[in-house]
């Protein structure tokens, strides 16, 4: 490590040119920090997906309803832990901006069903108190600034109540946590009872789907096709599969972002490459004579060759690393579009990666320019000087 | 005059030593063709979507759904309501009657050619003047279905997107067969990521009695859609809420939009701010390459103004290159790419394909333009201020 | 280190061409060169003449094209590149015309240069820097930036530089090529003293009748031959 100074007394020399050079590679890195964030957020939940449980849904399509009567009848099949079911309320709050996830469903169930969403006991049992109670998410909490306490309308459009009103109002009894990064906390939850009692009555006896627990995640297919078997040439047909095909379909649905992200962070570090890879060939193009001088010292091809790329190492690294911290740092803060993702962070394994893509970066520039400096020859270099 | 001359000069000289600066220069075309590039096609998408809501609306068509109701799916009509809508004042007339057509909107589940995963298709049931209050539909495949046939058609944006929705095939829905028998187009409004069918046909397959969900209205003008809405408000048989289609659509894609915008810009902003480093930079290295060459001009008795202007000048033509060869890469690349996104409101699948509009690539030139002027003028001035001397001697 | 003559350097039969575009041009032919232990030798010539290209090929910065370079028992014609470099960083100090310091460096870290070639420990070659400085004189400008400094002072960093491995050959190429006629002097009276006190052995390429004065022997160099007499 003798030879840091070297290096660092060479990126001081263009204090400009370093500065520049620094800051285009720390705004790629900020850009991948975002574009990470962004895919995960677009994923919807795919990596936190439940190995042991399925979604039974309505087979023509998501907005049919199933009869509530099958809950018992899918508890019966072999492998079947628990079957609990949900609807897809979609009212409005305020105005239909403000779009979250609503569901009347069956509180202890619902919250056994998806143990990664912490609420504590004492808020539990508010809610099994208070039959207009609700529990939300953390994130719809903070987005809205609701407390527990609060009173929220929300307007119907699908559900209306007995009497003809759209105006459902639902009382704050708890904010849930996620187990993960990952989990979704934007749920708006209220009981399926005093649903069921409210709404109109030729819309009684129906729910969304069914969530259902397996007892062994090996067999999730299986089960699914067993669940289905026995609602074939029903008037209600159902289409079962595991919760990961489900989220990753709904993700699809989202639209292909993935090959999109991919190409354009492509072409930033392209770009970056390019810009980066020029710099250090002008800087060693300024050098030849140093480099020569050294050469005739008794620096080694290799030695000199391995100066050159330590520096665009050390300038092209922590440059990435810097623009991945400050992207950890910013995204943290929160996410840009106001709530229109229910979870938004840069994921450690995409920041790994991007420590991998700083170092391969400060390789790459270095490369041509390292080569060119190895090969050349000391007589010729100290005669151009 | 003679400072014009000076300018030609020093600008004359500058682009024949061009050749030596080769490798930089490419390096700043490069650059600012990739974020040109990147820009343009990112905010194409945005562009492609909204150009799919807007040639869908028009001022003088209207959407009447059931009060309160945020999307047609939500929405329920009785036949009576229906009838009480086409005779209101302000719906245009042809041969025919009343050009005005209650229809269904529900989903049906499909698999996504490209994911092979399910995605929720809208398929639509119509009456006879659908097509004529829409003006844009036009079958390029095919034949349109009979009435009252278990026939459908197909939208081109469907037909790309979802697997076996192929001319001739059949669909099965519930315990239905439905044909294919044609496949329309929609000038690339979202109808084109639709399936269509007889309105009665799927009132019987899904049970909905004689209930439709949503009326289509032509009027005869624009201006006339005051008179319309304020009939139909008033009236104390129904309980509406009426649109136009232009609002009605964009209300429904706010969400995307939104999304859309944010995400294109935010990307887009942190290239731009990349893209002026790069370029400062890489103009700073050009500049830089030429110092000796522009202390022997000054030496020899050129002013410093020409020389700045030299310099813009050449990192002005490397930032119109760069934006050329940008935007004709993005236009290549993404003119015309088909995708498909989820409308939240209606929950179903819409198609659009990214544009690659002038404007765009107006955008992109203008950026490049200026990350080219402020690329090049630092490191002009700082080349107009050396001391000859020390400009001699470097390099 | 010198072979049982008593000689550092021994050339053999040396020849060296250069080719430029479809011209070969000969510039040293059929040398031959002794030169002893603890000499301080100036060669001279005019320009073109091949001085420094016979002062590169002593120093293992290029090879002969035929013929036998012998420098402290080694045959530096012979040895890899690799080894050529390490060879070089241990016995040989050049001084150039030019200075040749590197401007991002201050003079210590200069003078340091060659001693990080060296298994050193950080406090061993400080103190070679500093005793170094000290021989030429400089040893109060140690943090100054070569922009900082004189020619003649530039010029005394870059023996130092030369000297701080305790180098078996020192080779300079015009070294008061650059400087003006105190300054130069200066650096001859540095040369002649590590010469004289310190026993070094000194090739000093040179057009200077003056400098080449200093030195104990003159060998001229015409038309790629060494005589000992200057022609006429």
């Amino acid at each position: 490590m003798k030879y840091v100074h070297l290096v660092w007394s060479n990126l001081k020399r263009k204090k400009v040119r370093t500065f520049l050079t620094f800051s285009s590679v720390l705004v790629a890195f900020l850009l991948f920090g975002y574009l990470s964030a962004i895919e995960t957020a677009l994923e919807q939940g795919v990596s936190v997906a439940g190995a042991d449980r399925l979604m039974v849904r309505h087979k023509v399509s998501l907005i049919q309803p199933l009869p509530e009567t099958y809950e018992a009848q899918i508890e019966q099949i072999d492998g079947v832990v628990d079957a609990t079911p949900a609807t897809w309320f979609g009212g409005v709050y305020q105005e239909p901006r403000n779009f979250f996830f609503q569901a009347p469903v069956k509180p202890r169930e619902y919250l056994a069903m998806y143990p990664e969403f912490l609420l504590p006991e004492d808020q539990l049992e508010a809610w099994l108190n208070t039959r207009t109670g609700v529990v939300v998410g953390r994130a719809i909490a903070d987005r809205f600034d609701w407390k527990i306490g609060d009173r929220v309308p929300i307007q119907a459009t699908i559900w209306f109540k007995r009497d003809g009103s759209r105006l459902w109002e639902f009382d704050i009894v708890g904010i849930y946590d996620g187990a993960e990064q990952a989990t979704d906390t934007a749920q708006f939850l209220f009981r399926y009872d005093y649903f069921d009692e409210a709404r109109q009555e030729g819309a009684r006896g129906n729910v969304g789907w069914y969530i259902v627990r397996v007892d062994d995640p090996d067999r999730s297919v299986e089960i699914a096709d067993a669940i289905d078997e026995r609602f074939a040439n029903s008037p209600a047909e159902t289409s079962a599969e595991t919760e990961l095909a489900f989220v990753q379909g709904f993700a699809n649905q989202l639209g292909n972002i993935g090959k999109i992200m991919t190409g354009v962070l492509s072409a930033v570090f392209f770009t970056i490459l390019l810009v980066a890879g020029n710099t250090m060939a002008q800087t060693v193009r300024e050098r030849i004579g140093e480099i020569g001088v050294i050469k005739a010292i008794g620096f080694t091809d290799r030695q000199v060759m391995g100066l050159v790329l330590a520096e665009s190492l050390v300038l092209a690294g922590s440059a990435g690393l810097v623009g991945l911290g400050v992207a950890a740092w910013l995204i943290s803060a929160g996410d840009p579009t106001g709530g229109a993702f229910p979870m938004f962070f840069f994921p450690p394994a995409d920041m790994a990666v991007g420590a991998l893509l700083a170092i391969t970066l400060g390789v790459a520039a270095g490369a041509f320019p390292a080569m060119q400096a190895r090969r050349l020859q000391v007589a010729e270099a100290l005669r151009r000087k | 005059m003679r400072w014009l001359r000076q300018v030609f000069a020093v600008t004359w000289f500058g682009l024949q030593t061009m050749p030596q600066r080769l490798g930089s220069s490419a390096a700043a075309v490069f650059g600012i063709a990739g974020v040109v590039a990147v820009l343009v096609g990112v905010l194409s998408i945005a562009q492609g979507f909204r150009a799919a809501l807007e040639t869908a609306g028009s001022d003088d068509m209207a959407i009447v759904l059931r009060s309160g109701s945020t999307s047609e799916m939500v929405s329920a009509l009785s036949r009576d309501t229906v009838l009480v809508v086409a005779d209101t004042e302000g719906v245009a007339r042809d041969a025919r009657g009343a050009m005005s057509s209650a229809e269904l909107f529900v989903i049906i589940d499909l698999l996504k050619r490209s994911t092979g995963t399910s995605a929720n298709v809208p398929l639509r049931g119509v009456q006879e003047q659908a097509f004529e209050v829409r003006g844009n539909i036009e079958i390029v495949e095919g034949r349109t279905f009979e009435w009252g046939r278990n026939e459908v058609i197909i939208g081109v944006g469907a037909a790309l997107e979802f697997a076996g929705l192929d001319l001739g095939s059949s669909l099965e829905v519930a315990s239905d067969r439905w044909e294919i028998v044609g496949v329309f187009s929609a000038n690339g409004g979202i109808s084109e990521s639709e399936i269509w069918t007889d309105a009665r046909i799927l009132q019987s397959a899904y049970r909905r009695g004689d209930s439709f969900q949503a009326v289509y209205t032509r009027l005869t003008s624009p201006e006339v859609f005051t008179t319309f809405k304020d009939e139909l408000d008033t009236d104390p048989r129904v309980d509406l809420k009426v649109s136009r289609s232009s609002d009605y659509y964009s209300e429904q894609s706010s969400m995307v939009t939104n999304l859309i915008n944010v995400v294109g810009f935010l990307i887009a902003g942190l290239m731009a701010l990349g893209a002026v480093f790069g370029a400062v930079n890489t103009m700073y290295s050009a500049v830089s390459a030429r110092t000796r060459e522009i202390a022997t001009l000054r030496a020899l008795g050129f002013r410093n103004g020409p020389v700045i202007i030299s310099v813009m000048f050449e990192s002005l033509l490397l930032a119109l290159a760069g934006s050329a060869v940008g935007g004709a890469a993005a236009w290549i690349i993404f003119d015309g790419q088909r995708a498909a996104t989820m409308n939240w409101q209606s929950f179903s699948q819409v198609t659009f394909a990214f544009r690659v509009t002038p404007e765009l690539l107006v955008m992109g030139a203008i950026g490049a333009t200026l990350i080219g002027l402020i690329g090049g003028i630092f490191p002009a001035i700082r080349a107009a201020r050396l001391p000859i001397a020390t400009g001699l001697r470097e390099g | 280190m010198s072979d049982t003559n008593g000689n550092i350097v021994q050339a053999r039969g040396i020849t060296k061409n250069f080719k430029r575009g479809a011209e070969t041009i000969h510039v040293l032919h059929d040398l031959d060169l002794d030169i002893p232990n603890g000499e301080f030798l100036a060669l001279m010539g005019p320009s073109g003449s091949g001085k420094s290209t016979l002062l590169n090929l002593i120093g293992g910065l290029d090879r002969p094209d035929t013929g036998s370079m012998e420098v402290g028992g080694e045959r530096v014609d012979a040895l890899g590149a690799r080894r050529l470099a390490k060879w070089r960083a241990r016995h040989i100090g050049f001084v150039f015309q030019f200075y040749n310091l590197l401007p991002a460096l201050t003079a210590a870290r200069n003078v340091e240069l060659p001693l990080l070639l060296a298994p050193l420990s950080k406090k061993e070659r400080r103190r070679q820097v500093e005793t170094a400085l000290k021989v030429v004189g400089l040893d109060h400008r140690t943090k100054h930036y070569p922009r900082q400094l004189s020619g003649g002072e530039q010029q005394r960093v870059g023996i130092a530089r030369a000297i701080a491995t305790d180098p078996t050959l020192l080779l300079c190429d015009e070294p008061t090529g650059d400087l003006d006629r105190t300054s130069g002097d200066e650096i001859l009276d540095i040369l002649q003293a590590l010469s004289r006190e310190h026993g070094k052995t000194i090739v000093m390429v040179t057009h200077d009748p003056h400098a080449a004065q200093r030195a104990g022997r003159t060998m001229y160099l015409d038309e790629g031959h060494l005589t000992a007499e200057r022609p006429a």
